[in-house]
């Protein structure tokens, strides 16, 4: 469940949002909209937790249920897919992790290139392994921001396959229509 | 267990990133080495002990200075301070692992730059080799903190000499005297400053 009441962020004099109220239940998948710069990439952080509100209250799960990906993938550029998956998963202390980093890859195409370092990657590959890092942990609540950047049409395919996932989502997105069908809650940002 | 695990994991992967940039320790190398040489031509002959120690201490203080604006370079540029502290890592972790990644980069610089100084200058005695040890502990530990907090701010290469360069004081009074029990001193205290500050220089909450 994520809650907000009167949620508001400033930075200094200019105020990014302000008067947010949210509810998402479990399970549930709420999508934000809005113009460039309207506040929805700093409401995803501060609902991650990576940043703090200026005002109003926020009631957030636990932190290692969240998953987050921002306009970064949030990878280790000189390290490989192998070596990223398998230092987060050591950070998140998943007993299982080489079938899991195993079938993360298959999934999103990189298990061929699971060795080579993320630097040669173009941005849409980056993107994918940002996918991985996110679901590696199986998080019950995700938080993902723009995540249909640069991918290709296969990448986006793929990752419209796992907004069927029973989990708590927080999508922030200009294209809308591809998660229309699943969004419970809206919120835009004018 | 788990601390030590995720603290081994994390300065594992600056070591990787190290082995594979090979950006940060050739510039300490080439700096520790050149300011020496520097310092050995610019001193007069029958220079003192003292003065020879004190301009050890100042290349090791700036080479690790060189060292240390490196060292948060991948969390800055490729945002990874956000996903490190979304995982259940206790924070200080992140902070220890970095240290120790620092102090690895400064231990292999000296194993350079002492044998240089010794050949330079009149020798090396082990009060200096022991003080140069603790000395690094102090280094790193403040100074991984202080890098951290350089990250955030916007004078980011200003803010981390502004910050460190005074913390370093200490460090370089009792080094140069040989003052080990002051070292040790330095060491727990701003270990411990280091280690419970560091939770609250990472994020905004």
């Amino acid at each position: 469940m994520i809650q907000a009441r009167a949620l508001a962020k400033r930075f200094g004099d200019r105020r990014v949002f302000a008067g947010v109220d949210l509810d998402v239940p479990d399970g549930g998948f709420l999508l934000v909209t809005g113009p460039n710069g309207s506040g929805k990439t700093t409401l995803l952080r501060v609902l991650a937790g990576l940043a703090a509100p200026t005002a109003g209250e926020l009631q957030l799960p636990p932190r290692h249920t969240i998953g987050y990906l921002g306009h970064e993938p949030l990878v280790y550029r000189e390290l490989t897919p192998l070596e990223n998956l398998t230092l987060f998963g050591r950070l998140y202390r998943l007993p299982e992790r080489g079938e899991r980093i195993g079938m993360l890859l298959e999934r999103f195409g990189l298990w061929d290139v699971r060795h080579e370092r993320v630097s040669t990657f173009s941005r849409g590959m980056q993107q994918r392994l940002g996918l991985c890092r996110v679901l590696l942990h199986e998080p019950t609540h995700l938080l993902l921001d723009e995540p249909y950047n640069a991918l290709d049409a296969e990448g986006a395919m793929l990752l419209d396959g796992i907004f069927d996932e029973p989990r708590t989502w927080v999508v922030a997105t200009h294209e809308p229509e591809r998660v229309e069908r699943q969004a419970t809650e809206r919120l835009a940002f004018a | 267990m788990t601390y030590a695990s995720d603290v081994a994991a994390l300065a594992r992967k600056d070591l990787l990133l190290e082995l594979r940039a090979k950006e940060t320790l050739p510039s300490m190398l080439l700096f520790v080495v050149a300011a020496l040489t520097i310092f050995h031509f610019a001193l007069p002959n029958g220079t003192s002990d003292v003065a020879a120690r004190g301009l050890l201490w100042a290349a090791l203080i700036f080479t690790a200075l060189l060292g240390l604006t490196r060292a948060f370079v991948a969390e800055r540029e490729q945002s990874m301070f956000d996903a490190l502290i979304l995982t259940p890592v206790d924070r200080s972790a992140i902070w220890l692992g970095k240290a120790l990644a620092v102090f690895a980069f400064l231990v292999a610089a000296e194993v350079v730059a002492l044998p240089a100084f010794a050949a330079f200058f009149h020798g090396l005695n082990g009060r200096t080799v022991a003080a140069v040890a603790l000395a690094d502990v102090g280094i790193c530990t403040v100074g991984t903190l202080f890098g951290a907090m350089a990250v955030a701010g916007r004078a980011r290469e200003l803010l981390l000499p502004l910050l460190f360069l005074p913390m370093a004081i200490p460090i370089v009074v009792g080094g140069v005297g040989g003052f080990l029990w002051f070292l040790v001193l330095y060491d727990a205290i701003f270990a411990l400053l280091s280690w419970a500050a560091f939770e609250y220089v990472v994020s905004e909450v």
